[in-house]
């Protein structure tokens, strides 16, 4: 094990930075999972495969602009609308008609789009690996506290309390936020006050799948894209929801900044087994609180 | 302008309604009372269209609603107030008004709050957080925001203290002033006595007594079988 004074050298700090920005991914996603858990009430383990799509897309919309910083930004946008408008059909095509069903029935359809997405991301994609290189304006490492810090990881950093602000607002200022907190606790009485719940819960549906595929494009130029991506986020999803609350946003966001932070800080402190200190994590909040950290919806 | 006409309900495979009908004219207020457990709540449900009666129609302003969901009962106007209220705990006063789909631009928050003063003054309350008094004014107000002509209440005054009941009162009076019709359950006679015109009686899902105040008053055989006291 490493000893402390090792542990604040310069090298591994900057390693710990990097480590946490990736906690910005896992807030974004597990966000989404958590708006659609606590409005619709879908355990959707096709929420992984939506990310993964998400990272297939923005490769081959970079691709296919030239690989420029231009096609990034574009990468960004395009990418996750993609991925919304796929879960408005799925929504549409599919949920709308089984909000009244068992959740394990629905957790085994949504398991059973998982291994569609899959093979469907195969035939489109292939089997091989992607890549995307870090675009331009983000190579190079930035000085924080006199550390190298990547800007891409900096930019991953800057961009996790922008989109919780964002969501922040969509759900306590906008009369469609306020509908779904309505819709989370008691949707039959949402029908009752004259709203089509069912558009509430295709919004929410939407949303959630846009931060699906908006985490699989940041996600993008730093890992390599490949088939099974989706299969380990979802677990971590799944465990940063049900340790911060189910349904609950900022139980999202603290359970993703606990399951960062024990990771990065785990791979710091013992580097074989770093990547136990996480579900540890889980494991302990759960012993504490078996029903989250924050108050969930269900 | 609403006809209920021998609907059938059940929870699952326990039927409940048994051949329920009843009708209701353009600015009454009429009662539907009976017991704990009489069904009266269960009615309600069916005419709002939270609940579907397996069979029997739904008839309102001269047009077949059956199976309507109520969301899109509400667009006609039939709007229903819970007996437990079920404001939306999480959201404040302002929001759970503002929330409302809106029929008519008749109805706005401040003609709420002129209604139900005590609500002017925590606006920004969670709805969780009020008193029962409250709950139940918020819970009125709100179905008053989707510009109602058929009002469902669902025993309103239930669990009040008796001065805010009878400010609650006096304020469903003014409803029927404003020209909006009203379904009112209550468990006895006594307490809907000063609000109602007319009133049925349901006991074990059946209605089993129709008829005006003054009958219901002199026929204290019917009121001892069928009500509480
Ligand atoms: N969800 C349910 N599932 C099964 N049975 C139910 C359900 N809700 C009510 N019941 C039954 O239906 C019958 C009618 O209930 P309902 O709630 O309509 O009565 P009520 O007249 O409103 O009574 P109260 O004055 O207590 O509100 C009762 O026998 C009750 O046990
Ligand atoms: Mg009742």
């Amino acid at each position: 094990m490493a000893s402390l004074a090792d542990l604040f050298s310069s090298g591994t700090l900057s390693q710990f930075l990097v480590g946490l920005s990736r906690t910005t991914i896992l807030f974004i996603v597990s966000s989404g999972l958590t708006l659609i858990l606590g409005v619709l009430r879908i355990p959707n383990l096709a929420h992984g495969s939506l990310y993964m799509i998400g990272a297939f897309l923005a490769y081959s919309v970079i691709h296919f602009l030239g690989d420029g910083t231009a096609a990034f930004w574009a990468a960004l946008v395009i990418a996750p609308l993609v991925v919304a408008a796929l879960g408005f059909l799925l929504e549409r095509g599919f949920f709308s008609y089984l909000y009244e069903r068992e959740h394990l029935m629905l957790l085994l359809l949504t398991f059973s789009f998982t291994l569609i997405i899959g093979d469907l991301v195969k035939l489109v994609w292939g089997a091989e690996y992607r890549s995307v290189t870090v675009p331009r304006v983000f190579q190079g490492s930035a000085e924080v506290f006199g550390l190298p810090l990547p800007y891409y990881n900096l930019f991953l950093l800057l961009i996790g309390p922008f989109i919780a602000v964002f969501l922040w607002l969509v759900v306590n200022k906008t009369k469609m936020g306020k509908i779904a907190r309505a819709a989370a606790v008691d949707s039959e009485m949402v029908s009752a006050v004259g709203i089509n719940v069912g558009w509430v819960f295709a919004f929410t549906f939407v949303l959630g799948c846009f931060l699906a595929g908006l985490g699989g494009a940041l996600i993008a130029p730093m890992v390599n894209i490949t088939l099974g991506m989706d299969h380990s986020l979802i677990m971590e999803a799944f465990l940063i929801v049900i340790m911060g609350g189910l349904g609950n946003i900022w139980g999202a966001l603290l359970g993703s900044l606990i399951f960062g932070l024990t990771q990065s800080l785990g791979i710091l402190v013992w580097p074989q087994f770093g990547i136990v200190f996480p579900y540890l994590a889980v494991v302990a909040v759960l012993v504490v609180r078996p029903k989250g950290l924050l108050r969930s919806t269900w | 302008m609403l006809e209920v006409d021998g609907i059938h309900t059940y929870y699952g495979q326990s039927h409940i309604l048994f051949e329920v009908s009843l009708s209701l004219e353009k600015g009454e207020i009429v009662g539907l009372l009976g017991r704990n457990g009489a069904g009266k709540t269960t009615t309600m449900k069916s005419i709002c269209g939270m609940l579907h009666p397996r069979k029997g129609r739904l008839v309102f302003e001269g047009e077949e609603v059956t199976g309507e969901k109520p969301y899109q009962l509400v667009r006609r106007g039939i709007c229903y107030v819970p007996d437990d209220r079920r404001v939306f705990a999480d959201l404040t006063v302002d929001d759970n008004l503002d929330i409302v789909y809106r029929r008519t631009g008749e109805w706005s928050r401040d003609r709420v709050y002129e209604v139900f003063p005590p609500l002017k003054e925590i606006p920004g309350r969670r709805a969780g957080f009020l008193s029962g008094g409250e709950k139940a004014m918020l819970a009125v107000g709100r179905a008053l925001m989707s510009g109602p002509k058929l009002l469902l209440l669902d025993e309103p005054t239930e669990g009040l203290a008796p001065l805010i009941v009878r400010s609650l009162e006096e304020q469903i009076l003014r409803l029927k002033d404003a020209g909006i019709s009203i379904l009112l359950s209550e468990q006895n006679l006594k307490s809907s006595l000063a609000l109602i015109d007319r009133a049925y009686i349901i006991d074990n899902g059946r209605i089993c007594y129709r008829g005006t105040v003054k009958e219901l008053e002199n026929n204290e055989e019917i009121r001892k079988m069928h009500l509480m006291l």
